[in-house]
């Protein structure tokens, strides 16, 4: 049974009636057909509308649809072989990030993202990607390791933030995120990062300080949740719309402010639909960005990765 | 037992107006003793009964920290004010220049030079009073320069936040601060110079999950609360109380997270005692 969202409801309806006609084709022939295919089209032209002016708010909920795909369906398609490496040597194994070594186009990568789940169990496992202070120094172990070795890094962001908690707090959240970002900076090899749900705020930052950055059409990257933008400047979760919309969270915003260096499109009616169409567009996307980061003879990726970032922010 | 104890307190409340400034009362917030303004001021607002350090000015702590009160103010770059033409019950930019126009300020970061014990000294400090102290990119382009400043003068940087984090009217681009403040901060240890941080009262957010933890010795002020996520939102995630002393910076040094908490009075004194060990140069000034 798929997941509509709110604003997909006449496409939900279009479905179900040509999903009911379907069934009844086998006794009623050719007049049928013709019907279903009617309404096809009909549902098409609508997703194609609907997914075609998207707001700010409407994108919010695409990229946290709980059938889109994540960190691990994008494991299985793109790195089959990965090697998963648990562990930040100091205190535990957080399964909100995670990572390992695979092969991706016959190069050795590192692979790094956050996961959030599936179901209920496995979103318990992955703190609905929530990671703690051990998530992000078992990234900055990864990145270290692929800095000795110099394998290129590849990190797929999707996370509501990081984990607000009195543990999380306890054992250093702030240094923790602090130095991931220290370590993203300080790479000589190159990293790519991929925005492909939610990237929430210093959660985001944390695995995205990177040479290139890209977001999935639908993604959302943000410096608060619309929920929590509103409930502090409108004083109530229910603008969560308007702050939405007022954050510029969306990829055309970000492309447009000259954060992200380029969007990856999503099949028609949002990544969920088409999940193996999706990350195979991403994963061609990282492969020419890899393929351009090495023959550019860029020799100093910390240098090109300073430079982008002091960038920000200039020449409104 | 310290003086005020057996003081016996005036039947003053503290919003009532009285002629002249020197005679007003503050009641402490923590052991509720009334001192006398005067009293408060001379003790750079640290309650004489039970320590309480109240939340400063950038003025008063500069003038406090650097050798005879002197020091010298970084012009800073200015940039594009709001780039998202963000708007929620009122337009940022209104609220900006109000906030402007109130303190005299170009925005909440203020970067200071002078010596301390000798040392020469880079300060980049945040004024809590505009804006919450939130990092945007005023911010960000503010800790860069007093970092260009700290690697061409060969100086020490001290960053001493107060700030609740990001600047959400300035949306991503607050966040990209993030990263901009740690290059800042790579500036000054690429060129083998020490980088000091002073937590004050509050650091959190994106401010404290950036520069603020990356000190090569970091200090707090006590009582300061210090953390990443904001109490109200722990609360509600995990529906329980938090324990006694929670983010505070005495309880961030028992976790690790700090080297010294240290009481108001003893900062310059602290700041000119790491310099002398870490900081070969010395000026003759
Ligand atoms: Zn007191």
């Amino acid at each position: 049974m798929p997941i509509f969202l709110d604003f997909e409801k006449p496409i939900a309806e279009l479905e179900e009636k040509i999903a009911e006609l379907q069934q009844l084709s086998g006794n009623n022939g050719v007049s049928i057909a013709d019907e279903v295919r009617k309404l096809q089209l009909k549902a098409e032209k609508m997703l194609k509308q609907t997914y075609g002016k998207l707001t700010a708010w409407q994108k919010t909920q695409v990229a946290r649809h709980p059938e889109r795909p994540h960190l691990k369906d994008y494991c299985k398609i793109l790195f089959p072989d990965l090697l998963p490496l648990a562990g930040d040597r100091y205190f535990g194994e957080d399964q909100a990030i995670i990572g390992g070594i695979a092969t991706f186009h016959e190069r050795s990568v590192m692979i790094i993202g956050h996961e959030k789940g599936s179901d209920t169990s496995s979103r318990m496992r992955h703190n609905f990607g929530m990671a703690l202070p051990e998530g992000y120094r078992k990234a900055r172990r990864l990145m270290e390791m692929a800095d000795r070795f110099g394998l290129p890094i590849i990190t797929l962001v999707d996370t509501p933030g990081a984990y607000p908690g009195v543990e999380a707090e306890a054992r250093g959240q702030a240094e923790a995120i602090a130095k991931s970002i220290e370590t993203c900076l300080r790479l000589r090899v190159p990293i790519i990062s991929v925005v492909i749900g939610e990237g929430g705020s210093g959660g985001a930052i944390a695995l995205a300080s990177a040479n290139k950055v890209f977001m999935l059409e639908n993604a959302i990257y943000s410096v608060i949740s619309p929920e929590g933008c509103a409930s502090i400047l409108w004083r109530s979760a229910n603008y969560s719309k308007e702050a939405a919309e007022a954050l510029k969270l969306t990829a055309d915003d970000l492309l447009q402010l000259r954060v992200i260096d380029g969007i990856i499109p999503e099949p028609l009616g949002g990544a969920h639909r088409q999940p193996e169409q999706t990350i195979q567009s991403v994963g061609q996307m990282l492969q020419k960005t890899l393929d351009e980061l090495y023959t550019k003879s860029l020799s100093n990726y910390q240098e090109h990765r300073q430079k982008k970032f002091l960038a920000i922010g200039h020449g409104f | 037992m310290s003086w005020l104890t057996n003081f016996v307190r005036p039947k003053i409340q503290s919003a009532k107006k009285i002629e002249t400034p020197d005679n007003l009362w503050d009641k402490c917030p923590s052991c509720k003793q009334m001192v006398f303004h005067r009293d408060l001021q001379s003790n750079l607002f640290v309650c004489p009964a039970c320590q309480y350090h109240w939340r400063i000015g950038f003025k008063l702590r500069l003038e406090k920290l650097f050798d005879q009160g002197q020091y010298q103010r970084k012009s800073l770059p200015k940039f594009e004010a709001d780039p998202l033409k963000f708007r929620d019950q009122k337009k940022y930019a209104d609220r900006l220049k109000e906030y402007q126009t109130k303190s005299g300020e170009n925005d909440a970061l203020v970067v200071a030079e002078g010596t301390v014990g000798g040392h020469r000294l880079v300060v980049a400090i945040f004024n809590f009073s505009f804006m919450g102290g939130s990092m945007g990119i005023a911010v960000g382009e503010g800790l860069l320069a007093a970092a260009d400043a700290a690697v061409a003068s060969k100086a020490a940087l001290l960053a001493i936040p107060a700030s609740g984090g990001a600047r959400m009217q300035e949306g991503i681009l607050s966040l990209m601060q993030m990263p901009r403040s740690v290059i800042a901060v790579e500036k000054v240890k690429n060129a083998g110079l020490p980088y000091l941080v002073l937590l004050t009262d509050p650091t959190t957010g994106g401010v404290s999950a950036s520069f603020a933890m990356l000190g090569d010795i970091t200090m707090a002020e006590p009582g300061s609360i210090i953390g990443f996520a904001g109490a109200r939102v722990i609360e509600e995630t995990i529906r329980e109380k938090l324990p006694e002393g929670f983010q505070r910076a005495e309880y961030l040094q028992e976790h690790g997270m700090v080297d010294l908490v240290v009481h108001r009075h003893e900062i310059p004194k602290t700041v000119a005692k790491i310099l002398s060990h870490l900081n070969p140069v010395r000026t003759t000034e």
